[in-house]
């Protein structure tokens, strides 16, 4: 293998997206859990919402941030890597991001400096208003990042002109059929994330014999949530393959295994994918499967991937194990929030220490499933960065040379593994100390060291009745 | 469209360096404060820094959008430069959390990546600003100068200049949102920073004429170019004036004027070029098709949607820091 700078920029891009990822799709759902604790709160006027509510906003803060940084790195790593890209799609790929920049990051930007050091300052009402809007912004940045990423899955409405991508149709781009199917399932398995890491928490809590009230309204609002939300994302995931069998079936049959055109087509369920010899090892194979779930029929003839010039197919054992690591974990997940929500149905928990510690130990299935999710669909995607239209080796930056990116993408996995580890250690530790109790009227971090004065005894006044 | 965009470009540009430029200017000066100092310095700039780096992405994200080529050059031309600067910020960015949730023992190095990534980010900044002063060895719009075709001692020096600049946005904010012994050592501070700047421009202006920067010959072209630089000079007066009345108000209001006559000439001089006399705005745009459709929903309603609710939170923040007696 040769170390070029497309090669490196491939894996610098990798490397930093993957990171990127793992905390929008935690704190996408974090934030729109918040928002239905502070709006239970203000509802019921249960203390018990408040003090899980400021839990998590702790722990919101820690992750959000890390996100957050990782993600200007990103809206660089475009222009900087893939110059022929951006000069190339900017036309297109420029105005989404821009709107989500927008509508988006400074949504959320502005309104988290409310969120964590606002609650004294704001009435309750627009305290929840903020939270809204921090859960608002993430899902608006998932919807643009998608509707950009969908763009570069299945290209639409554009024409080339002098080399250059020009938009002809923008609600061709925006209401393409595959941005409504891979927004709908990104966004569920963030709240998925969301779901698990809450019930692992309530989990954990209840092993340990503490917190009893905080780890029932974790489990119950975790598990019941994830318990609906699991069918309804395999479901999305099927759709989402209906898109890829349709628009890229270089992809599929990577993702399937198919070395050759089948009719009917069986479905592998296990194998050793070699590319060399294009053909499987150690392969367990259902026949009829194959046709069944590609196109609904036992007898559809389905394309393998022999059938494609060999500089158009995707790499395929990544997408081929990324794929099946996925759905295994979205069936474990499924069997963890259905087993979970049933015992809590029947409230037969005590004792049922077993299935707490699945419970507990599931949280990382939903953010190994999402990562292996978005390396089906992007190294899939391949040799392509836009499907069928731009090949990922013409779109890096030319003059670019592999030094460079040796140096950079050592940089970057110094710094991010550093705050990576005392990320999660800190996380760690807010989870380990758990719901502290919140001063009713006082309110706010109170590890924080900001007393900003000026205003306003009225606004503590209105505070303190806002929580009777 | 095309002016429409430059415009709002210029807008977000100018809004991230005054905004981002003092809480990287605090983040330099918190070298040089104690824990408690360090603490209200933290806490007059904790609650806006991650909206203000957002202007960051928004002005990269609309270039990218309006002005791809330029977007793709710049980038590219400052590969490595653009990385450091990038850590640097994620690990200012991360150290406003972490340092109150690590170990006392562990707090040195959140405060090390904090007051060294916002010193590194801003001397980038400032060497970028300068390389494209001095202008970057480009052909038909692509960068050719390798890997550190960037870099020059004038364009360093620019970098030194910028850390100057935003050390001067930071002491006028620190005046304007703290009390005490704070306020009192930025207000000392606050003449020799300004007379810091002044150096640093009449340097970096009499160093282009020397080195006949073609860039230079704008000014005999341009002769009305010279308000700006007169702007600025009526600024650093009314800023000293203000040190010595002790107008809390006063300093930051004027070092932003000085930031913004010092944009204003940049530009003046750089216009209609995007990057100095390789690529013009015109060459850069982004087709008709993109600008109009960014124009009516973000350009229309969404930034000015957006400026007000920054300066909603503003005021929401608005006052002065408070003695934190607590942790």
């Amino acid at each position: 293998m040769v170390w070029t700078a497309l090669l490196l920029s491939r894996l610098q891009f990798a490397f930093t997206v993957s990171f990127h990822i793992i905390f929008p799709s935690f704190t996408i759902g974090l934030a729109a859990w918040l928002t239905v604790l502070e709006t239970f709160h203000l509802v019921t006027g249960r203390p018990v919402y408040r003090r899980v509510f400021e839990f998590w906003l702790k722990i919101f803060g820690v992750t959000f941030g890390m996100g957050v940084v990782s993600g200007i790195v990103l809206a660089f790593e475009f222009g900087m890597n893939w110059s022929r890209l951006s000069e190339m799609t900017g036309p297109i790929q420029g105005p989404l991001l821009t709107y989500e920049s927008f509508t988006a990051f400074a949504l959320e930007a502005s309104f988290f400096g409310v969120l964590i050091f606002g609650r004294k300052r704001v009435s309750p009402l627009v305290y929840l208003f903020s939270t809204l809007m921090v859960a608002l912004g993430t899902t608006f940045s998932a919807f643009w990042i998608m509707v950009n990423n969908s763009w570069m899955q299945a290209p639409v409405g554009y024409a080339i002109e002098n080399g250059i991508f020009i938009p002809t149709d923008w609600k061709a781009i925006i209401f393409s059929p595959v941005v409504w199917v891979r927004f709908p399932h990104m966004l569920v398995a963030a709240y998925l994330t969301g779901a698990f890491c809450v019930a692992a928490t309530g989990a954990w809590y209840r092993l340990r014999g503490i917190y009893a009230t905080e780890a029932r309204l974790m489990l119950r609002m975790g598990l019941f949530l994830a318990a609906i939300l699991v069918p309804a994302q395999l479901f999305l995931g099927h759709l989402n393959g209906d898109y890829v069998h349709d628009k890229q079936p270089a992809k599929f049959a990577a993702i399937e295994g198919r070395w050759h055109d089948e009719q009917p087509a069986g479905e592998v369920l296990i194998a050793i994918p070699d590319e060399a010899k294009e053909e499987n090892h150690l392969e367990l194979k259902i026949p009829y499967l194959g046709s069944l779930i590609a196109s609904m029929r036992l007898d559809s003839k389905e394309i393998g991937l022999t059938s494609f010039p060999k500089e158009d197919r995707p790499p395929v054992a990544i997408p081929f194990f990324a794929f099946r690591v996925m759905v295994g974990c979205g069936l474990l997940m499924m069997a963890s929030a259905w087993l979970g929500s049933f015992h809590l149905l029947v409230d037969r928990w005590r004792g049922e220490r077993l299935l707490l510690w699945a419970t507990f130990l599931s949280f990382p299935l939903p953010f190994v499933a999402t990562l292996t999710g978005w390396f089906t669909a992007e190294v899939g995607r391949q040799p392509w960065s836009v499907y069928g239209a731009l090949r990922t080796a013409d779109a890096v930056t030319p003059t670019l040379t592999a030094q460079a990116v040796t140096i950079s993408l050592i940089i970057f996995a110094v710094v991010y593994f550093i705050i990576f580890s005392f990320g999660t250690l800190y996380v760690y530790r807010l989870l380990k100390i758990g719901p502290v109790e919140v001063e009713p009227v006082r309110a706010g971090n109170p590890k924080r060291p900001l007393a900003v004065s000026g205003d306003s005894p009225i606004v503590e006044t209105t505070q303190g009745g806002g929580l009777l | 469209m095309i002016l429409f965009w430059v415009g709002l470009l210029a807008v977000t540009t100018a809004l991230y360096v005054l905004l981002d430029g003092f809480d990287l200017g605090v983040g330099v000066l918190f070298a040089f404060a104690d824990e408690a100092n360090r603490r209200k310095m933290l806490s007059a700039i904790s609650p806006v820094w991650d909206g203000n780096e957002t202007w960051l992405v928004v002005t990269g994200t609309v270039m990218f959008g309006a002005f791809p080529a330029a977007y793709a050059a710049l980038l590219s031309a400052f590969y490595l430069p653009l990385v450091l600067m990038l850590c640097a910020l994620i690990l200012r960015g991360v150290a406003f959390e972490f340092r109150y949730k690590a170990m006392i023992g562990f707090r040195w190095i959140w405060d090390l990546g904090f007051a060294g990534g916002s010193l590194v980010a801003t001397f980038i900044q400032g060497m970028t600003v300068g390389a494209l002063v001095e202008g970057l060895p480009m052909k038909d719009g692509h960068y050719i100068g390798g890997t550190f075709g960037w870099f020059s001692p004038f364009a360093a020096l620019c970098g030194l200049g910028l850390v100057l600049g935003y050390c001067l946005l930071g002491a006028s904010w620190l005046v304007r949102k703290c009390e005490g012994r704070i306020r009192e050592r930025a207000y000392q501070l606050l003449p020799v920073l300004t007379v810091g700047v002044l150096a640093f421009l009449a340097t970096a202006f009499v160093l282009a004429l020397a080195m006949h920067l073609n860039l230079m010959t704008r000014w005999l072209e341009r002769p009305y170019l010279l308000v700006f630089p007169l702007i600025g000079a009526v600024a650093s007066i009314c800023l000293l004036k203000g040190v010595q009345r002790r107008d809390d108000w006063a300093p930051f209001r004027f070092s932003a004027l000085i930031f913004l006559a010092a944009f204003g000439t940049l530009a003046g001089s750089f216009w209609p070029y995007m990057i100095p006399f390789a690529l013009t705005v015109g060459q850069a745009a982004s087709p008709a098709a993109s600008l109009n459709f960014m124009f009516w929903g973000a350009g229309l309603f969404v930034m000015p949607l957006t400026l007000i609710y920054t300066l909603l939170v503003y005021r929401l923040f608005r006052g002065k820091v408070a003695d934190a007696r607590y942790e």
